[in-house]
């Protein structure tokens, strides 16, 4: 049975067989046409769920005048419906921050919660500003600023930081999340840039020239 | 009346589709108390569509509005709450007497040769529904919907590169918002339920075309000719099925026996769901989360955020992981895992009745350790309960190893060749 149809196919006319490849390549051609045309069509509906115009105008860039904060003062501002603390830290505070390695999870901001401008000792492109999403990283509440001496209470030797008064975590002024409390993470360094001296654009990075 | 019934017969196929699916479809004789899983899940299915299609009549899907909107149903809609709570308690029906249904295929082997597509399509099912379930919850806008979803969607930030990327397109927003419960509200009345249906009709079509299996795993269709006129059944059988095997006297129609034995099991159902619908349609907090009772709110963070209870085992095996990619990466594999079970176990006896004792004890123990994974997904963060679900996730994945490893040469009973009891 199968020899006969092979001898069949053999046989065949030089026109079928031209016909069968005709055949065979617009079955191929309209898949291919067909297919492209399937993906195409699928365009606006993915890209239908990329956030809107008003999502986008509501997530913009933030511009903050930073020429008003005294040494030693926080500023909330609101980025993407999240508080962003911006704080200028004074000299004396700067130069503490190197003091308490030993108590922090992260000391050297290992794990990518700042962009790589921030990855260093103060978490910040410039040593004296500092600039943090003010939410935990633990669960999402607001930590609050304590003072004065108010932290040493919570950490021992450092009396300056950041306390979440939900869960406990304690972070210091580089926004460092310390031993033994559930967050696990440091806070989360906005991406910004500085336009001038007196003003700061939190929302992007410089172009890295 | 018989001539407009062979009109409509001549020109679509009502009553052969009727009689071969239902009426004259073989089941075996004895089907027990775990075969009437699947009717309840189609029955808990239909109560979800009508009494879903009710809510939508007064549910408005916006952060503004969505709260509100529920209140509004509760509390001055006619039988406004009667159909939520149906709506509801409904949801946790559906995973009850799916999660039943699953544990019945393992006991008795129906996921086995030939039956790998139906258990496939039925794992299918399983997805869709969580994925139902979940965006279900997220539409009420409380604080629990609110950070159920925060929670779940940042899972997949976890994947390398594409991660946060993939984040904001499902949010539709750099934050769940508005834009997030909108797209939910899409997918959760319209292209889940479709697909739901769907695959549920994909799920009887591949059952009907292998056959139902039986307490005792033993094939009730035989070769055609195989049989005497004396083994094979007399009750009339649809040509579907005889025309292509020798039936055996070991079952009966799926109507009226299957159907009644399963409107038995309805009515007693019926009455343990009324009695929460009524009494208890919170169910302590596990149906209806305590925060879901207070409005979205982004920057106050509940004290402890816990998935319904029906995710807590997945949910548990999350937390047991101390790396986030690969804490993500192996609940997926619990799930993943499931599917692959048919090619898992290589034993050739379907009924745990006839397979080793050790393969009873592991099936036991698999449940209990599930039972005991949600109860420690469902539960405060403690010490103890680290260890306890790294511990358990490691016994869930050991169901499969072992199945894998001693059913290749198990030691089994003899299967008898008819149905037994």
């Amino acid at each position: 049975m199968s020899e006969v149809s092979i001898d069949a196919n053999k046989s065949a006319k030089p026109e079928q067989a031209q016909s069968t490849n005709r055949r065979k390549f617009l079955t191929v051609s309209t898949a291919v046409i067909g297919g492209l045309g399937v993906a195409a069509a699928a365009v606006p509906f993915i890209g239908s769920w990329q956030p809107s115009d008003k999502a986008k105008a509501a997530g913009a860039d933030v511009t903050v005048d930073i020429s008003g904060i005294q040494p030693g003062q926080l500023i909330r501002v609101m980025w993407r419906s999240q508080p962003v603390w911006v704080v200028r830290r004074t000299p004396e505070l700067l130069a503490s921050l190197s003091t308490h390695d030993d108590q922090l999870k992260d000391p050297n901001s290992e794990n990518e919660q700042q962009p790589t401008f921030a990855k260093n000792g103060y978490r910040s492109l410039k040593e004296e500003y500092l600039i943090l999403v003010g939410i935990c990283t633990h669960l999402g509440c607001s930590p609050q600023h304590l003072i004065d001496g108010a932290f040493a209470e919570y950490a021992e030797g450092v009396s300056e930081g950041f306390f979440c008064p939900c869960h406990g975590s304690k972070f210091d002024m580089a926004g460092r999340v310390f031993q033994n409390v559930p967050a696990g993470l440091n806070l989360v360094v906005p991406p910004y840039q500085f336009v001038d001296d007196n003003t700061v654009i939190i929302g992007s990075e410089a172009e890295v020239v | 009346m018989n001539g407009l019934l062979n009109w409509i017969e001549q020109r679509i196929p009502m009553m052969r589709v009727a009689n071969m699916h239902a009426i004259q479809y073989p089941a075996a004789k004895n089907m027990n108390f775990w075969y009437v899983f699947g009717f309840l899940a189609t029955i808990v299915l239909v109560n979800q569509i009508v009494t879903g299609i009710w809510l939508t009549m007064n549910f408005e899907p916006s952060a503004e509005r969505a709260f509100a909107s529920v209140e509004y149903i509760m509390r001055e809609v006619p039988f406004g709450d009667l159909i939520r709570y149906m709506h509801s308690t409904g949801a946790s029906a559906f995973f009850i007497v799916v999660y039943m249904h699953m544990f019945r295929g393992m006991i008795y082997g129906s996921y086995q040769k030939p039956r790998e597509l139906l258990w496939v399509f039925g794992m299918l099912i399983y997805l869709a529904l969580m994925a139902e379930a979940f965006m279900g919850y997220v539409l009420p806008w409380g604080q629990m919907s609110y950070w159920g979803a925060q929670v779940i969607v940042s899972l997949f930030s976890a994947i390398p590169v594409i991660g946060p990327d993939l984040v904001i397109w499902i949010q539709g927003d750099y934050v769940i918002s508005g834009a997030t419960l909108n797209r939910f509200f899409a997918l959760h009345v319209i292209a889940l339920p479709l697909v739901i249906v769907i695959l549920v009709f994909l799920h009887i079509i591949a059952l009907h075309e292998v056959g139902s299996n039986n307490p005792d795993g033993v094939n009730i269709k035989h070769k055609k000719g195989s049989l005497s006129e004396e083994e094979k059944t007399s009750y009339k059988i649809h040509e579907y099925f005889t025309d292509k095997y020798d039936i055996v006297d070991d079952v009966v129609p799926f109507f009226p026996h299957i159907v009644l034995k399963d409107l038995v099991a309805f009515s007693v159902f019926l009455f343990l769901f009324i009695l929460i619908m009524f009494f208890a349609p919170e169910m302590g907090g596990y149906f209806l989360e305590h925060p879901n009772f207070e409005i979205a709110n982004p920057l106050k963070t509940p004290e402890h955020i816990f998935p319904v209870w029906y995710f807590t085992p997945f949910y548990a095996i999350l937390k047991a992981v101390p790396d986030k990619l690969l804490g993500v990466l192996t609940m997926f594999t619990a799930i993943a895992v499931l599917f692959a079970l048919p090619w898992i176990d290589r034993g050739k006896v379907r009924s745990w009745r006839y397979r080793c004792g050790f393969h009873r004890v592991n099936l036991l123990v698999f449940a209990a350790v599930f039972v005991f994974l949600g109860y420690l997904g469902g539960t405060p963060q403690e010490n103890w309960k680290i260890v306890a679900s790294q511990f358990a996730t490691i016994m869930y994945f050991g169901f499969f190893v072992l199945l894998f490893l001693y059913s290749r040469n198990e030691n089994t009973k003899p299967v008898p060749a008819r149905i037994t009891r």
